[in-house]
């Protein structure tokens, strides 16, 4: 049996008394796309921070690949690597050029060669549009270009997943069709994806499955064509249309 | 006094920043007059230029070279010592962080010059240390005292740096220790620039202290070397020309401190 590329079983995460997450249960296979959707503060980002254990969970227990990566054994730069990260704001590192943000983990962590390393990162960067900006530091690229650069830095480890947080949340409109674009193309490639976003065409357009979660729990999961149009769940209509008459 | 108050605000300025000036004038022309007068005794005291003369080129080959090489040791010492210091203030274990704040506030807390003299002289005769190298013995505890002072600076400059640079870097797979040496002490360094090169500038002239415990001739700084020149010639020329020795690095120092300040005030 092949395992899948996350199981999320009973995970339960507090700040101090603040229960943000109250039990979540799901899977993602491998190559699945699956969309978070919810309102503000349901602990959809601490969901994502705690598969790659940027938080650690309280309980539970969260499965890469078959791998418990809760247990006290599991050395987390090893679960890291292999799980790319997309942030809202981006996060570039501003002291280096889009390709020496490229290069910087594959050098130190997977200790490639410069040859190498910038190799991967121009191929990256091709991936991406980004080719003739490889040189320029981050505070010379738009908002959209800058997102580009962290979608194919995380690319440059060459993950077998990849967790966007919003990624398009921080940007101006006009410069949301580029991001979402790249997301889609990987999406098309195969990639595993766990992707948080208000982008609910983009959720119907190229999610496997869609889960709506409010509250720190998955209130509604299914195929988009389900939950985005024909949801189950009073909260689930409810929060829909919010988010689409914001849209407008 | 009705006539004070009939002025406008303005106009009163005007005239304290008179009186001000016409002051600061008189005491300045009173001052260079009383010189000028007796040109001739001051110079002998104070500027005598062949006492001057000879105190070249052992000014600048020894002297200067040495208060620059304390200067170097120090802070390098202090810049490791503190870097050590503000790892630690961030632990997040809290017995490292104590161990941290009493170092800081130990070597704080007692003057630099007691310091000196427990390290370069008590230390050494209660124990029977003898240090090797010309500059140990000042370097030491010049570069302990100033990693304290550097160490808050430090921190703060670790603790400027946004949250989310230390998460993508260790959500690449890098360790703690890999994101800080790559991705946040960059940032930090260039934050803190201008105020390590205040801090500079204050070990600079701390490092007139170590003149308290002997050096070979080899080894004398600025301060020793002329406090030196003054009882060989019991005139106080060759202390006022170092003076301006100092003056002649510290200026340039603090002119660029500020010129960096405002620089990054201005990228923020
Ligand atoms: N480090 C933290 N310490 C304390 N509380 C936190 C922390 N991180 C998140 N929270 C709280 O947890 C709750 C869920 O936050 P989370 O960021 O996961 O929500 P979200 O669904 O991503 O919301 P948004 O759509 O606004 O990004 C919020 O109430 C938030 O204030
Ligand atoms: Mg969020």
């Amino acid at each position: 049996m092949s395992e899948a590329a996350v199981r999320i079983v009973d995970l339960h995460k507090s700040f101090g008394d603040l229960e943000v997450l109250k039990g979540i249960d799901f899977e993602v296979q491998l190559g699945e796309v699956v969309c978070i959707i919810g309102p503000s503060g349901s602990g959809k980002s601490t969901l994502l921070r705690c598969v790659n254990r940027l938080e650690e969970p309280t309980a539970g227990q969260i499965f890469i690949e078959g791998e418990d990566i809760t247990h006290p054994d599991c050395w987390v730069d090893d679960v890291r690597r292999n799980i790319g990260m997309v942030f809202q704001r981006f996060n570039l590192f501003p002291h280096l050029t889009a390709i020496e943000n490229l290069m910087v983990a594959q050098r130190k962590v997977l200790n490639r060669s410069k040859d190498e390393a910038e190799k991967v990162a121009m191929a990256n960067l091709e991936r991406v549009g980004l080719v003739d900006k490889a040189h320029e530091y981050p505070i010379n690229l738009s908002g959209g270009q800058q997102q580009r650069v962290a979608i194919a830095r995380a690319l440059s480890m060459e993950p077998d997943m990849m967790l966007f947080d919003e990624a398009t949340s921080a940007l101006d409109p006009e410069l949301v069709g580029e991001v979402l674009s790249v997301m889609r193309q990987l999406a098309e490639e195969g990639m595993t994806m766990l992707v948080v976003t208000h982008e609910i065409g983009f959720a119907k357009g190229v999610a496997d499955r869609v889960v709506f979660m409010d509250e720190g729990i998955v209130m509604e999961e299914g195929p988009p064509s389900q939950v985005l149009v024909d949801p189950r769940e009073p909260r689930t209509r409810e929060f829909l249309r919010a988010v689409l008459e914001e849209g407008i | 006094m009705n006539w004070w108050r009939s002025l406008s605000r303005r106009r009163r300025g005007e005239i304290i920043r008179i009186v001000i000036y016409v002051i600061f004038g008189l005491l300045v022309a009173g001052l260079v007059g009383v010189i000028a007068s007796r040109w001739d005794i001051v110079q002998d005291a104070l500027l005598k230029p062949d006492l001057i003369k000879g105190l070249f080129p052992e000014i600048i080959t020894i002297a200067l070279k040495n208060t620059i090489i304390f200067t170097a040791l120090g802070f390098g010492g202090g810049l490791i010592v503190g870097l050590i210091l503000a790892l630690m203030k961030i632990s997040p274990y809290a017995p490292i962080r104590w161990m941290s704040t009493v170092y800081i506030e130990v070597f704080r807390g007692i003057p630099l010059l007691v310091w000196i003299l427990l390290i370069g002289a008590a230390l050494p005769l209660a124990l029977g240390i003898r240090f090797t190298g010309l500059y140990t013995k000042g370097a030491i505890p010049l570069g302990l005292v100033a990693g304290a002072y550097m160490a808050e600076t430090i921190r703060a400059g670790i603790e400027a740096v946004p949250r989310g640079q230390m998460e993508a870097a260790r959500s690449l797979g890098m360790s703690y220790g890999q994101a800080m040496s790559s991705i946040i002490l960059p940032q930090a360094f260039r934050i803190i620039i201008p105020p390590l090169t205040n801090e500079l500038v204050l070990l600079l002239k701390d490092t007139s202290l170590v003149s308290a415990v002997g050096f070979t001739a080899q080894g004398v700084e600025l301060t020793r070397f002329v406090r030196n020149a003054v009882q060989d010639n019991a005139n106080a020329t060759p202390m006022i020309f170092g003076g301006m020795v100092y003056l002649f690095v510290t200026i340039p120092l603090t002119q660029l401190a500020r010129v960096m300040e405002r620089r990054a005030a201005r990228a923020r």
